[in-house]
């Protein structure tokens, strides 16, 4: 869907190159997070994208179309954009906000209007009362939602995301994290994503680039980098706790054994990650945990050791 | 007091009738001209960081000349009478109305300037659908500060000239008639606060619903 080849850039002011002869390869309905220390040149290549920034050399194909010979104005309109700060437009109202591609695009009031409410549903927020209210009444997590409903206004097949969820409190992030995952797998979209925060790509990706002074140090699969980084600044970037990270990427139910779990074990949820398996194993001080669906019907057994084999990177190396 | 001032406006209708007329006619003239020129002048150059820098100062070099010198120094170049009085009174009508302009469109926050741009306005509809509207509320305010500058300043039209109400405050002055001089500067006084008024009312009215204060 989107064919990044030797893509580089150098600010006029800049000691080295903003984007160093960058290569990516992202597949359609990919969430691809583009992720490193400040400076690394993920927002840079982001921004590229969508020709905010003209890069100096290399090329980008989106959806077949190379963008240096599309004129920027109609590309932008068919990425959709989401920022850090949302940028709201604080004189117009939510509606208007959300109309905003599409009334650029010269869509009809009623297909407007009937795209605004299907939004705001989709984004939890209630059409009937908040369509007609500005952005100053909204709190941080639901300016974003708006933020994201406007992006997705005109149902382009990709979209740019800044740290979108860099500014909320963790609770907010996180389930405005689930939602939008939720959301934009539904909608089938092909999605890159800028974050600093390791967790949050790990959770949102499909796909890691990992980046590094403007070059691509790793490019996989969240369970394959937290498996085999590349070297040592993947491992230390993805941090010491990679082996617990990895057991949250993994589902209880996956790793469940059919046997009678014994009288007196702890419940756990088949639903949740290993890594919440393993708090309440050790929380609870026992070795075999009773798996259990959301009627609260046994459906077996999880023990330690099952978990300890997961979680064992070795292994995850030798397969 | 009041009284004779008051008798010396009924026995004079088409005098003060005139003067009235001439000091209103040259302020909104004036207002009018330099807001025609300082809005599209602010517009452009806001943006452009070297060019909005030069404007500012250039505008607050206007503001610290006195009014009066002003008018004292279109004179010599542009003679007495309405025209010149109008020059100098639009010229000390540019500063408030060209910074606020710039000072309202660099206001705009730039994370909303960056998703339009990123959503795909062309420059002409961000500055239309976007940073106008955000700034209307600071250029009004600056019609404001100009509207009662030049209705105040046009009182020194009569030095050169220009007519309006400050005939009658210098005559007064000069002949050391009260009555006289309150004919000219109640008036004046009045002149100021209804644009002080007017434009407060337009600046509240224009505010785009969504930055009004909750």
């Amino acid at each position: 869907m989107i064919s990044i080849t030797g893509l580089s850039k150098r600010f006029a002011d800049a000691a080295g190159p903003a984007v160093d002869a960058l290569s990516l390869e992202i597949g359609a309905g990919e969430i691809c997070v583009l992720i490193g220390p400040s400076g690394c040149g993920k927002t840079t290549t982001m921004r590229m994208i969508n020709r905010m920034i003209e890069p100096d050399s290399g090329s980008i194909v989106v959806g077949g179309r190379d963008v240096t010979r599309v004129d920027p104005i109609e590309l932008r309109r068919s990425i959709g954009y989401v920022i850090q700060q949302v940028g709201l437009f604080p004189h117009m109202t939510i509606a208007e906000n959300i109309a905003t591609v599409p009334q650029l695009l010269g869509w009809d009031r009623a297909r407007i209007a009937k795209r605004v409410d299907d939004l705001l549903t989709r984004v939890h927020m209630d059409p009937a009362r908040d369509r007609s209210r500005y952005p100053r009444e909204l709190s941080g997590g639901q300016k974003q939602r708006i933020g994201v409903a406007r992006a997705l206004a005109a149902d382009p097949p990709v979209m740019l995301m800044d740290e979108p969820f860099g500014a909320l409190d963790p609770i907010t992030r996180a389930s405005l994290q689930d939602e939008f995952l939720r959301i934009l797998r539904e909608l089938d979209k092909t999605i890159v994503f800028v974050t600093h925060d390791i967790d949050e790509a790990i959770r949102m990706g499909t796909r890691i680039a990992i980046m590094r002074a403007g070059r691509l140090v790793q490019y996989d699969t969240p369970e394959a980098i937290l498996a085999r980084p590349a070297d040592p600044f993947v491992e230390a970037f993805v941090g010491s706790d990679r082996a617990l990270k990895r057991l949250s990427l993994l589902v209880v139910s996956d790793h469940a054994a059919k046997d009678p779990p014994p009288g007196g074990a702890p419940t756990v949820l088949q639903s949740l990650n290993l890594r919440d398996a393993l708090s309440t194993l050790l929380s609870a001080d026992a070795e075999v945990a009773a798996v259990v669906d959301a009627g609260g019907a046994i459906r077996g057994t999880l023990t330690l050791d099952t978990i300890r084999a997961a979680g064992d990177l070795k292994t995850e190396e030798r397969r | 007091m009041l009284a004779d001032a008051w008798h010396y406006i009924v026995t004079h209708p088409t005098q003060f009738g005139t003067a009235l007329g001439v000091h209103v006619a040259l302020s909104a003239c004036a207002l009018a001209i330099a807001a025609l020129v300082a809005i599209p002048l602010g517009l452009v150059v806001a943006r452009r960081a070297g060019w909005a820098l030069a404007a500012i100062n250039a505008a607050n070099v206007g503001r610290t000349l006195p009014s009066l010198a002003v008018l004292a120094l279109a004179m010599p170049i542009l003679g007495t009478g309405f025209a010149p009085s109008l020059t100098a009174l639009t010229l000390l009508a540019l500063p408030p109305i060209l910074t606020n302009t710039i000072a309202g469109i660099l206001g705009v926050d730039r994370d909303v300037v960056d998703a339009a741009r990123g959503m795909g306005m062309t420059a002409g509809e961000i500055l239309r659908r976007v940073e106008m509207p955000i700034a209307t509320p600071i250029v009004f305010a600056g019609l404001r500060t100009s509207a009662v500058q030049v209705v105040s300043g046009a009182v020194l039209a009569a030095f050169i000239g220009g007519g309006g109400l400050g005939d009658f405050i210098t005559a007064g002055i000069a002949m050391m008639a009260v009555p006289q001089l309150l004919v000219g500067a109640i008036p004046v006084t009045l002149l100021s606060l209804a644009a002080d008024y007017l434009f407060g009312t337009l600046e509240r009215r224009l505010t785009p619903l969504g930055l009004r204060a909750a």
